[in-house]
């Protein structure tokens, strides 16, 4: 079950500090809020160099009200494995959390990222994907959807496909792999404290739609988020104790006539905005096929 | 043990524990009530107190308790609107900030 907003509002501590560098609507800072109301008080930070860099602060003062560890680029699993190995040593009951982006856990820090995984590190990562390399001016990643304009891809868009962190990740064979998106943040709140209830190595990728980035209103994000699952665009799955299984937020859209139309969800994000025809056919084909490999994972894993 | 392996780390690198490390404060980039150009105001006649404005603020610079008012802390709002879109009743006017 969903955390009840009431649940998540008595706690008063806050994870994003008021006033922090975030941009106007930025995604980042709202799964950060949710990170601080479900383990703020238990979590420990990883962050390799990404938005949340820039976010957690300007020296001398914090956005962040978790103790934050800056660590380079490609590093962070192989620092968080560390911390992990070392709060077993001094036997504190902390969790380790990766909070990474997509630049920062499918490309530069895959390496580090998939040996804690293969080691089943007693860590937890999240990746708040906002779909390429916003902070340092919008370069596509590993994860920017296929034909979204960045500055790399200037044109055309993106010609590759968007890399699946999530399943890559659940072929690690790791105990606890989900998804979860911005706009659905009680969804999110859940796979936390699911995540934080198990030891070893887990995994949420955290769908987090950027205004400047995607080129939409700062007043949309947690829309597109939602647009996103709604369309079908994104699927809500989580992977928990060998059982896998669609979310029920995603659940009424396994059904295509069901899905509100993609043009809804592309139209809104000026990256999109020299899309043909035969583009949109070709992402309804993508999004169909993601359907029935999800679909087809919950009959496989039902544990 | 590692209690005491701990306290001792923590002697050792007092300085850079009071003095070097980044504590958390509000307004770390300044007051960023001042990036706004529209101001978020809660109609109080017409909300439901439904928490859903407090629930999808990036800054957290909403305060609710559930059964209350929503109460936001203008010296931090950026002025996103991302509480005047989610609200399901429409209780939040976005007032241009220059009138
Ligand atoms: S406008 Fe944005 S920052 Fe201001 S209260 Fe609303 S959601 Fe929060
Ligand atoms: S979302 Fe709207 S109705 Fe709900 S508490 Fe906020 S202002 Fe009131």
């Amino acid at each position: 079950m969903p955390v009840p907003i009431a649940k998540l509002a008595q706690v008063k501590r806050k994870g994003v500090v008021p006033g922090n560098p975030a941009c106007m609507g930025c995604p980042h800072t709202l799964g950060l809020k949710i990170l601080g109301k479900v383990l703020g008080d238990r979590a420990v930070l990883v962050v390799p160099a990404g938005c949340t860099s820039i976010i957690a602060g300007v020296y001398p003062r914090a956005g962040i009200n978790m103790p934050v560890l800056h660590v380079p680029f490609a590093s962070a699993g192989a620092v968080a494995s560390g911390i992990a190995a070392a709060y077993d040593m001094i036997g504190r009951d902390g969790v380790v959390v990766v909070w990474s982006g997509d630049g920062g856990a499918a490309d530069i820090g895959f390496a580090t990222l998939s040996g804690a995984a293969i080691r089943n590190e007693n860590i937890l990562v999240i990746v708040s994907d906002n779909e390429a390399y916003m902070n340092t001016g919008i370069q596509a990643s590993g994860t920017t959807s296929w034909r979204a304009r960045t500055t790399t891809t200037p044109i055309y868009g993106k010609t590759e496909e968007k890399k699946d962190l999530a399943l890559l990740m659940l072929l690690h064979r790791v105990p606890y792999v989900a998804t979860a998106s911005v706009g659905y943040p009680t969804d999110f709140a859940e796979k936390l404290e699911n995540a934080a209830a198990i030891r070893g190595f887990r995994f949420i990728h955290l769908l987090s739609p950027c205004p400047p980035g995607w080129r939409f209103d700062a007043d949309k994000t947690a829309h597109v988020a939602k647009l996103a699952v709604e369309t079908g665009a994104w699927i809500l799955w989580e992977y928990i104790n060998g059982r896998f299984r669609i979310s029920p937020m995603s659940r009424p859209y396994a059904d295509p006539r069901r899905r509100k139309p993609i043009e809804e969800y592309l139209r809104l994000q000026g990256r999109f905005s020299h899309v043909k025809p035969e583009d949109v056919e070709f992402i309804k084909r993508r999004i169909e096929e993601n359907w029935r490999l999800v679909k087809e994972l919950e009959a496989f894993y039902r544990g | 043990m590692g209690e005491d392996l701990l306290r001792e780390a923590l002697e050792e690198n007092k300085l850079f524990v009071e003095k070097l490390l980044a504590k958390p404060q509000p307004g770390s980039a300044g007051p960023t009530g001042t990036w706004r150009t529209y101001r978020p105001v809660v109609n109080e006649g017409k909300c439901i107190k439904c928490g859903l404005c407090w629930l999808y603020c990036p800054e957290e610079a909403i305060e609710w308790s559930p059964g209350g008012l929503p109460k936001i802390d203008y010296r931090f709002c950026k002025g996103c609107g991302v509480c005047v879109q989610e609200c399901p009743v429409k209780a939040i006017d976005f007032v241009y900030e220059g009138e």
